[in-house]
């Protein structure tokens, strides 16, 4: 691909029109945003880029109304800083994938809803498709779409907002996005229990959250990586980290229950502030493997009390680092060497099912090793027939998600 | 009787098939599953959206999943409508069948199949009931949060169907948010799974798409829903208005300075005095407008939520401010709330509008919403989700008087329309159906109407699941409908 080949609409209109002459050539494009997460799911086969970098800027925002338009190119950094202004927040916090992918670039808000990114508050707050509204986008033959709308509930039609969410540019080019917004909480502390192993851990993640304290953010950071969050300030080997957030009066007395019952488990230290804010970034934006190398990472979705027995199965055949989000259920892993593709798909099928994603990987192994989860033969079918539904010529990022689609 | 709203013309040619038709079913399931007599299809040739009722062809009611993949099958194979029906207490026609239509009920998969409280998860079979999930898991200390006012009798099954929400939905979400994943039986008989325990599928998100698509993308026979911890206690506190116009205008303000309670339910004047007659929760009879405001937590947390909230409804004059005092008191206000549509369909006969706008747009809608009721001189009660912006304006009228019937269908039209203009949407949470149908336009251009059956015809290239609904029928691309002579043009028809 030479990089000389690089359109930049200006508008939704344009879009469709290079689209539309894209599919009547048959020649493929391949769907940009800011170009951070280039390094991420398969090499795309295309020929030209077509980047929304230009369509950029929030469309509309009433803060009092909670939801945010925005072109598609937007950058997050001036999404989230209006937001700040507000003292409101997106509420699924989505990963910045530079440090660990070393990419540049700045993330636009459609690449995040191209992708679905979720960070901590997955577990209380959804993904971030259950916080994306409406859409508008250009189908694979150049034609202007547009689903859900600015309103909370929405069941008018089918929902191809979630089908647009996650599906990598592969249905259509984002052109602007709707999507909720929440405030931010008065106050968030971190309640850290140390010493857990992992499957102890999980058992305590668990006890937290069929208490109702209203955890907002569980994971387990074993001894192995441990000193790579929050600048190292976490001491007494493995951490399971509890996130409490809201009024103050209220997190007081929730962080008293939560205190009290897992003192039960382990030694309990409460972390606040800058710290604790610290400590979430750096779960989110898996800090202790953005360690400059091309070491194979998968993020790997599983049932919460599967995580750690994934874990412990790959350790007896292979050399891992791991460490989980999500109660468990988000488990990161860096590989040593190979990404042992088979091996880290068959235990999660064996632990009753969930999907693993190569995040991280030499250009060569994303070649060659399925990204995304194959999927079986049944679904495979039903999501090749939906999106040639939405890109008849394939010209939309071919290959970005699956070979051959 | 006229009727605003057509159907597409039975296929002759499969109603004079009947008698093979049912011998072939009979092969299929066992004679317990089947209905056949006329005097028993009875109760299945409408919903909750009674104005309109077509008799099926034949009721089948399986057991199993494979039952299911049996006579859908058969269905495809030979080209008859199938109408997807839980409980069938969908407001929009949604589960409505027609004369040469076999329904497929999913009454008898009734049976909880798993609770898995590490993994917060239920796994359930579709016809089960929306509160028996809540009360299975009850005594260890969880809910499934989606709460319909007809969760008694509605299933799994519509409420995927539908995306059902409810009152509590304001911080829970509705039904996709809370659906990790399903077993559905596609058109041709073969079956798929999607999702499961983990909290985010593989590939495209064909579960958010299954998700409020009314029975037209497969059927579900399984589902896999999130469990949440319950709260260590809730409180419902009453606030009287004035008018509906402050009351909408500090629901704004609630939200606006970034307080989620659990629910926010508004009710004007005709709506208080309906459900307080009813249930005799004690709402102020002096005020014009209502709000229902829930927050939980701890005591101390109630209060703080509270004392904010509070503060706020002051700047709106608000009348009077009432916390209810005990368990039996709270239960008793939710009642009445929850018994609104049932409370109102003792006095007269109802059409519910569901059409959800942006919260800025409250107040303003509420004033059109009552000038257009006035225009066509009927009566309206307001009663409704106020959090999300979720309006459900009861319109009441006469059945027996075809006039008054065909003014309703139009003030509610109009209403839909206003909600659209005000930037908002046809239906937050019961559905297109039938009723909608011809209204989409309103709110879709061709081009995203044709994106939508595309996609539906992935799912489905005969078009036989629930063929009537969602989709104008007039703009069903090529040969899919059985039978193209039923134009939407034909809609006026008496
Ligand atoms: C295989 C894979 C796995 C990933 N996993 C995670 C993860 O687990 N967690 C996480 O936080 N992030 C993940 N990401 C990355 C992250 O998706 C976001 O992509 C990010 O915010 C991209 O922003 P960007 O503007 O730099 O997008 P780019 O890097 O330019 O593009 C990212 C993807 O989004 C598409 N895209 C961008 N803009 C549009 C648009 N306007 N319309 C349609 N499609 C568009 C691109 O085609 C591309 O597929 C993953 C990415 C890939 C490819
Ligand atoms: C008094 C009353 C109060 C209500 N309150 C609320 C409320 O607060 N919130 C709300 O959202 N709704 C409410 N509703 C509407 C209705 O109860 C919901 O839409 C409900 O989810 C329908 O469930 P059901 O089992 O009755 O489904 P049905 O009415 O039988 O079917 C609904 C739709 O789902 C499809 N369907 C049913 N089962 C399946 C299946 N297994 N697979 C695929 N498709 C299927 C049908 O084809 C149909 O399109 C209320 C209705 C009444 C009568």
């Amino acid at each position: 691909m030479s990089t000389t080949d690089i359109q930049y609409p200006g508008s939704e209109e344009e879009i469709a029109r290079i689209v539309l002459e894209a599919s009547e050539a048959r020649r493929p494009i391949e769907v940009r945003g800011g170009g951070t997460r280039l390094d991420l799911g398969r090499p795309v086969q295309s020929a030209s880029v077509l980047s929304v970098a230009r369509l950029s800027g929030i469309t509309n925002y009433d803060p009092s109304e909670l939801v945010m338009a925005a072109r598609a190119g937007t950058p997050l950094a001036e999404i989230e800083a209006a937001l700040a202004e507000n003292n409101q927040m997106l509420t699924f916090e989505p990963m910045d994938h530079r440090p660990l992918l070393a990419a540049s670039g700045e993330p636009t808000i459609g690449g995040v809803f191209a992708g679905n990114v979720s960070g901590p508050r997955r577990i209380s707050a959804g993904a971030a498709r259950d916080n994306l509204l409406g859409v508008r986008f250009v189908n694979g033959s150049g034609e202007i779409v547009k689903s859900g709308g600015r309103v909370m509930k929405n069941v008018t039609g089918l929902d191809l907002v979630k089908l647009m969410a996650g599906s990598w540019g592969t249905l259509g080019v984002l052109s602007e996005v709707i999507f909720k917004v929440l405030p931010r909480p008065e106050t968030a502390v971190t309640i850290a229990v140390s010493g857990l192993n992992d499957a102890q851990a999980a058992e305590a993640m668990a006890a937290a959250l069929a208490m109702s304290v209203e955890v907002s953010g569980a994971a387990h950071l074993p001894e192995s990586v441990i000193n790579k969050f929050a600048g190292g300030s976490l001491k007494g080997g493995p951490a399971t980290v509890l996130r409490l957030e809201g009024l103050i009066p209220s997190v007081e007395v929730r962080s008293g229950r939560l205190v009290a019952e897992m003192s039960r488990r382990g030694t309990v230290s409460v972390l606040e502030g800058d710290i604790s804010a610290g400590l979430w970034r750096d779960i989110r934006d898996v800090t202790p493997f953005a360690d400059g190398t091309s070491k194979p990472v998968w993020k790997v979705s599983v049932a919460p009390s599967a995580g750690h027995q994934l874990v412990a199965a790959l350790r007896l055949k292979t050399g891992v680092d791991a460490f989980y989000d999500w109660q468990g259920g988000l488990v990161w892993l860096r590989m040593e060497a190979d990404p042992e593709a088979d091996l880290v798909r068959q235990y999660i099928k064996a632990l009753g099912g969930g999907h693993a994603t190569l995040v991280r990987a030499d250009a060569a192994t994303r070649a060659s090793v399925p990204v995304f989860e194959p999927q079986p033969k049944p679904l495979e079918a039903l999501a090749r027939r939906v999106k040639d539904q939405f890109d008849p010529t394939g010209v939309l990022n071919p290959g970005r998600m699956t070979a051959g689609m | 009787m006229s009727e605003l709203i057509a159907f597409l013309e039975p296929d002759r040619a499969v109603i004079d098939r009947r008698p093979a038709i049912i011998a072939d079913l009979a092969g299929l399931l066992p004679d317990s599953c089947l209905i056949t007599e006329e005097r028993e299809l009875v109760p299945f040739d409408t919903d909750a959206f009674v104005s309109y009722r077509r008799m099926p062809l034949a009721v089948v009611l399986p057991e199993t999943t494979a039952q299911v993949a049996a006579v859908l099958k058969y269905c495809n194979d030979n080209s008859i409508p199938v109408i997807p029906r839980g409980a069938g207490t969908s407001l929009s026609g949604g589960a409505i069948p027609q004369e040469d239509a076999i329904v497929i009920g999913v009454s008898k998969l009734n049976r909880i199949l798993e609770v898995d409280f590490p993994n917060r998860a239920a796994v359930v079979q579709a016809g089960v009931t929306n509160i028996s999930i809540s009360q299975a898991v009850d005594a260890d200390g969880f809910f499934y949060a989606p709460d319909p006012s007809s969760q008694l009798a509605c299933t799994i099954g519509g409420n995927i169907g539908m995306n059902s929400g409810g009152a509590h939905c304001l911080k829970y979400g509705v039904t996709t948010n809370n659906l990790l994943g399903v077993k559905m039986v596609m058109f041709d008989g073969s079956i798929v799974e999607i999702g499961g325990k983990a909290l985010d599928a593989a590939g495209y998100d064909l579960l958010g798409l299954i998700c409020g698509s009314e029975g037209q993308l497969g059927i579900v026979t399984e589902a896999t829903v999130r469990l949440i911890a319950k709260p260590e206690g809730a409180r419902p506190v009453l606030f009287g208005f004035e008018s509906s116009v402050a009351a909408g205008a500090c629901v704004t303000d609630i939200i606006g300075a970034g307080i989620i309670p659990v629910a926010i339910e508004f009710m004007d004047k005709p709506a208080i005095e309906i459900c307080e007659a009813f249930a005799h929760a004690g709402y102020p009879m002096d005020v014009e407008a209502l709000l229902i405001v829930e927050v939980e937590g701890s005591d101390a947390e109630m209060d703080a939520m509270l004392e904010r909230i509070i503060e706020i409804a002051r700047k709106h004059d608000v009348k009077t401010i009432r916390e209810s005092q005990s368990a039996t008191e709270a239960a008793l206000i939710w009642k009445g709330r929850k018994s609104a549509f049932g409370a109102t369909g003792r006095i007269a006969d109802y059409i519910c509008m569901d059409g959800t706008v942006p919260l800025g747009q409250l107040s303003h809608v509420l004033e059109k919403t009552s000038e257009i009721i006035d225009r066509y001189g009927l009566r309206v009660a307001n009663v409704f989700h106020a959090g999300d912006g979720n309006m459900h304006p009861l319109i009441l009228f006469d059945a027996n008087d075809p006039d008054e019937s065909m003014k309703a269908e139009m003030a509610g039209n109009d209403i839909l329309k206003l909600c659209v203009d005000a930037g908002g949407c046809l239906t937050g949470e019961h559905g297109v159906g039938i009723e909608k149908r011809d209204l989409m336009r309103h709110q879709y251009s061709d081009a995203d109407l044709a994106q939508q059956m595309r996609v539906r015809a992935a799912f489905d290239p005969k078009w036989i699941l629930n063929p009537s609904k969602v989709f104008p029928l007039d703009r069903r691309n090529g040969s899919q409908t059985g039978n193209q002579s039923a134009a939407g043009d034909d809609r006026t028809a008496a």
